[in-house]
């Protein structure tokens, strides 16, 4: 299954089903972050919500800024 | 006493967090400043460095006020859409919309931000329109409910300081929300101007975190804003042609 994460291709491992394994993949689950699934925004209590092929998934953070 | 919807701030110093040289220096001056609120970006996480530190996950939340901007937006629905996915992360409700109209002077889009405060505010937001010193713009966006103006004293990072207080002080005469100064300040002087014109506050970014010494220069800051509120308080003295002996004029030693 292949996802544009952060606008590139990105090959989700076989062990991985839902937003909250991807993150826990990715090891940025413990992180201040916000996702955006198929152009929504996830709530907090939805990560569980299947990945499937194509989906576009962006993580989102706070960063320096004026 | 900065009030701002419905929070309070004794500080009238908000602070932006881009473009310090490290995090320890950052830390101390935003430490040194007492600024309380404290602007963001929103951008795309590098996953795949996730070791990358982030300075906000460093902060005492508890202690600051988010104030998330919508830069690299160009549109109002790009600004929503920033605006939207910064309130998810459950810890802001104020927006600071920054559309910017021109890539060379990063003067900001008048028509964008006065289309995305008008949707923000649909929205729930406490929307803080970054704008450029138009008279009447001030006036339509604090019509539509923006909850403070904050015009530009001169193009973002330029630190050419106020080029038109006439058109400020106009603002600030004309508004009942507050107005803080934001962009272009370069120098304390630059900061206690803003002040003295009656601005309830100034929201810097490079004047100190590009200044030799970012830590001293917050301080410095502080210090101006609070020296020019104080003296906008105070009334200062009437501009005259010629000058007026301080001394008294009899029993001079002189006949």
């Amino acid at each position: 299954m292949t996802i544009q994460l952060n606008g590139q291709a990105y090959d989700v491992p076989v062990h991985v089903s839902t937003i909250q394994q991807l993150l826990e993949h990715l090891n940025i689950d413990h992180r201040i972050l916000v996702i955006e699934h198929n152009a929504t925004i996830l709530e907090k209590d939805a990560y569980d919500a299947p990945i499937r092929d194509r989906d576009q998934i962006e993580v989102i953070h706070f960063v320096g800024g004026g | 006493m900065l009030t701002i919807g419905n929070q309070t701030f004794q500080s009238r110093l908000l602070l932006g967090t881009g473009k310090y040289p490290n995090f320890d220096v950052q830390k101390e001056a935003v430490a040194v400043s007492d600024a309380e609120i404290l602007t963001f970006a929103v951008r795309r996480m590098n996953i795949f460095e996730p070791s990358q530190p982030n300075f906000l996950e460093q902060l005492d939340l508890s202690k600051y006020t988010l104030l998330p901007n919508t830069a690299g937006a160009s549109t109002a629905e790009e600004a929503v859409r920033t605006a939207r996915l910064a309130k998810a992360s459950g810890l802001c409700d104020m927006i600071k919309v920054e559309i910017i109209g021109d890539p060379r002077s990063l003067l900001p889009d008048p028509v964008e931000t006065l289309r995305a405060t008008e949707m923000l505010l649909e929205e729930g937001f406490i929307v803080l329109p970054y704008t450029s010193d138009d008279v009447v713009l001030a006036h339509r966006l604090e019509e539509l409910g923006a909850h403070a103006i904050m015009p530009g004293a001169s193009p973002i990072g330029s630190g050419q300081g106020i080029l038109n207080p006439l058109n400020l002080q106009f603002i600030i005469e004309q508004s009942k929300v507050p107005v803080i100064i934001d962009a272009g300040i370069g120098s304390p002087k630059d900061a206690a101007y803003a002040m003295e014109l009656g601005a309830d506050g100034v929201l810097l970014n490079t004047a100190v975190s590009g200044a030799q010494d970012p830590v001293k220069m917050a301080e410095a800051m502080k210090l101006a804003i609070e020296a020019g509120r104080l003296g906008y308080e105070a009334g200062r003295i009437e501009k005259k042609d010629y000058g007026i002996a301080s001394s008294p004029s009899e029993g001079l030693l002189t006949p």
